[in-house]
């Protein structure tokens, strides 16, 4: 009956529910689905064709040279993110746990290892491609002033070199973040149970092993699973330091660029192919939302509650 | 009186709102922000000439231009003339339908145009042009004045000249060169304008002919030389990117920027005081034709559905006229594909001269209608030949396959 109090209140929930509602469906889930149904279409331009099932999948990923672009710039997320997962989640652990032990002059680090993280990642690249010029990069001039001259390199040119500066930039840039949620985890671990293994050990090393790490295994999954993520969605720091086509010769292609590239065209060199782009979208997009889905089951297991 | 001030009134109120039904608004799509205020000079010169039909220019960002573009056009919301990219860029556009076909008939001044002005807005499989060519570019080689009379040194004649000239300009502590290759499409262009003139004409027409593949020795040749002579480009080039390239040669720190005509602007207005020149890079020897490499980069086009169809055609023919091409020239700095114009900036003379020794910028004029396209297989085998990573024999066999994935007269 209506201006009963039960109908009016339900009036007024849903009043508040269906605008975000519809604003989350319109731009959030409704892209996401049409970007799923581009990918089964052929594309002049943006202009729609025929229907063509599984035909952008199959070109992809069997047949060349999108073969081996697809599986060139796959390896290469694969590389970024066992790397990173060491120089950034790795070190992020470590910098987490001095700081944690409070070393001297803690509360300056605490902030100068966060700082570069709210930097935006376009300057983050672009200071980093100048620090690396190969004539007046803050990199080689050191290593010249300190008559190493040996080891200035053009870095982001050669292939032995130019993923691993990339990979460099994103941990200096991002080691603050793994750091402060470890930093938090650590903080939580309550004071009986450190006390009751001081009683136990003097060892740094079981301390690490034996306590925090497996008390800090909620924060190991937030950071595990957003550096996955991140990883294979890697596309900001590339694109301002190796441009479009993951200069030289390919050696620092990663699935971001590709699909970028596939999809949008590049002047300097490859037309545009929005069924192609879509297919390698729709492929990133099941990758990552099924092995995050994993590895956040795999790791959600192991954590214990205190 | 009040009368008359009545009718008056009326009869003004009458021609106001009679005047927009007669005057027909044309809508003119470009990715040439930058030239705009030229842009708005020419069109106000046709509109004088042409009384009832206003043109508006609008602009869109040069990167997304062909998709904003192909995208109005499919939804039926497209202008009535538009600049349009060259070869595989126009292709995609002409594909749909969506432009008019340009004849004799319509605008009679397109059968002065030179053959490869005209094949640069020609479809292939249908051999119809779609739209009037405005500009060409050079790939050559750009040299500083002054540093070179420093050092005695003048326009090579030979390889050996060249190599001397670069050897003499390092050895006074200048930097020969001021290109690097970090900049992927930077490598395509120190192929067009260091070795054209070593691959050579013949080489060019055999390719065309179907009688030459990048595994023929004068292109391995010419690769080989590529490789000899980056000897003088900076320390560590191949991790110089193309800004930083710019400005090592408009500072004047170095004698030398291989690159394109477009260049030139550019540096004139990052130093205005320094002199520059111009020169084909030499072939092996002294009598070897100098080549260029020559391209085509946009044109203008009709809509084939647009309402205004008549007027449009009539800007066509104003934009394919002398008295455009020379305007263009005048306030643009450009080499206009218009025959005929002369040139009031002397540098600019000197292109069109080098011009008329020429051979295709070949990946882009060619090469760029397929997947994987010749300008991003050359990029990146170039990167591997200049960091060691494969023999000029190499790439010419990578370039050879690659391109055999489409191009008809490589598949075995």
């Amino acid at each position: 009956m209506p201006g009963s109090p039960l109908v009016s209140r339900r009036l007024w929930i849903s009043a508040l529910i269906v605008p975000p509602l519809a604003f989350v469906a319109l731009f959030v889930v409704y892209p996401i689905i049409s970007a799923f149904a581009y990918a089964f279409f052929h594309w002049n331009g943006l202009a729609r064709g025929e229907f063509v099932g599984f035909a952008n999948f199959y070109k992809v990923l069997f047949t060349q040279p999108y073969a081996d672009w697809t599986v060139n710039a796959f390896l290469h997320n694969v590389w970024v993110f066992f790397a990173l997962m060491v120089l950034q989640n790795g070190v992020g652990f470590l910098l987490a746990y001095c700081l944690w032990r409070e070393l001297p002059g803690a509360a300056f680090h605490r902030i100068s290892v966060f700082l570069p993280v709210v930097l935006s990642t376009i300057i983050v690249g672009f200071l980093w491609k100048l620090f690396l010029h190969p004539l007046f990069g803050v990199v080689n001039i050191s290593f010249r002033g300190l008559g190493l001259g040996g080891l200035a390199q053009p870095w982001l040119g050669q292939d032995s070199t130019a993923l691993w500066s990339l990979i460099f930039a994103n941990a200096w840039h991002m080691v603050g973040f793994p750091t402060l949620v470890f930093l938090a985890g650590m903080q939580r671990i309550p004071g009986e149970i450190l006390d009751a293994v001081r009683m136990e050990t003097e060892s740094e090393w079981t301390k690490i092993t034996k306590i925090v790490w497996p008390l800090v295994a909620p924060s190991a999954t937030v950071v595990f699973t957003l550096l996955f993520v991140g990883s294979f969605n890697w596309f900001e720091i590339p694109y301002v330091m190796v441009g479009l086509e993951g200069s030289p010769h390919g050696a620092t292609d990663v699935l971001g660029l590709y699909f970028y590239r596939t999809a949008f065209g590049n002047m300097s060199g490859s037309g545009q192919d929005f069924g192609a782009g879509s297919a390698l979208a729709v492929l990133i997009f099941v990758f990552i939302a099924l092995v995050a889905g994993v590895i956040t089951f795999k790791l959600r297991a192991r954590e214990i509650q205190i | 009186m009040k009368k008359l001030v009545c009718s008056t009134i009326v009869a003004l109120g009458a021609l106001a709102t009679a005047l927009p039904a007669m005057a027909q608004e044309l809508t003119f799509w470009s990715w040439r922000q930058e030239d705009k205020a030229q842009y708005q000079k020419f069109i106000s010169a046709f509109e004088t000439k042409n009384p009832g039909i206003t043109v508006k220019f609008e602009t869109f960002e040069a990167t997304n231009y062909n998709t904003i573009l192909s995208t109005a056009l499919a939804g039926g919301s497209g202008p009535d003339l538009m600049f349009t990219r060259t070869y595989g860029g126009m292709e995609t556009i002409a594909s749909g339908g969506y432009l008019l076909a340009l004849d004799k008939t319509n605008v009679p001044a397109l059968s002065t145009f030179t053959a490869p002005a005209l094949a640069s807005e020609t479809m292939r499989s249908n051999k119809t042009t779609y739209a009037v060519p405005f500009a060409s570019q050079t790939m050559l080689v750009i040299y500083n004045k002054d540093i070179f009379d420093k050092n005695g040194l003048s326009e090579p004649q030979s390889w050996d000249d060249f190599i001397k000239a670069s050897e003499k300009l390092k050895a006074a502590g200048v930097m020969p060169f001021a290109n690097g290759t970090a900049t992927a499409w930077q490598n395509e262009v120190v192929v067009g304008g260091l070795v054209s003139s070593i691959m050579g004409r013949g080489f060019y027409d055999d390719l065309m002919a179907g009688k030459a593949d990048f595994t023929d020795k004068r292109y391995v040749g010419a690769l080989t030389k590529l490789k000899e002579i980056t000897k003088y480009f900076p320390e560590g080039f191949i991790g110089l990117d193309y800004a930083s390239a710019q400005q090592l040669f408009s500072s004047g720190m170095a004698g030398m920027f291989v690159g394109g005509s477009y260049e030139l602007a550019n540096f004139k207005k990052q130093n205005p005081n320094m002199k520059m020149g111009i020169f084909a890079a030499p072939g092996l020897k002294a009598e070897d034709e100098k080549l260029v490499a020559l391209y085509f980069d946009g044109g203008y086009a009709a809509n084939a559905k647009g309402k205004n169809k008549e007027a449009s055609v009539k800007f066509l023919n104003f934009l394919a006229s002398q008295e455009f091409g020379q305007m263009f020239a005048n306030d643009l700095n450009n080499i206009s594909a218009v025959p005929g114009v002369t040139f009031k900036d002397p540098l600019l003379g000197e292109v069109a001269d080098l011009n008329k020794h020429s051979i295709p910028y070949l990946m882009l004029v060619h090469f760029r209608y397929g997947e994987p396209s010749g300008s991003v297989l050359l990029q990146s085998e170039i990167q591997k030949l200049l960091g060691g990573k494969a023999t000029p024999e190499e790439v010419g066999k990578n370039l050879t396959t690659g391109l055999a994935n489409w191009y008809a007269p490589f598949k075995k």
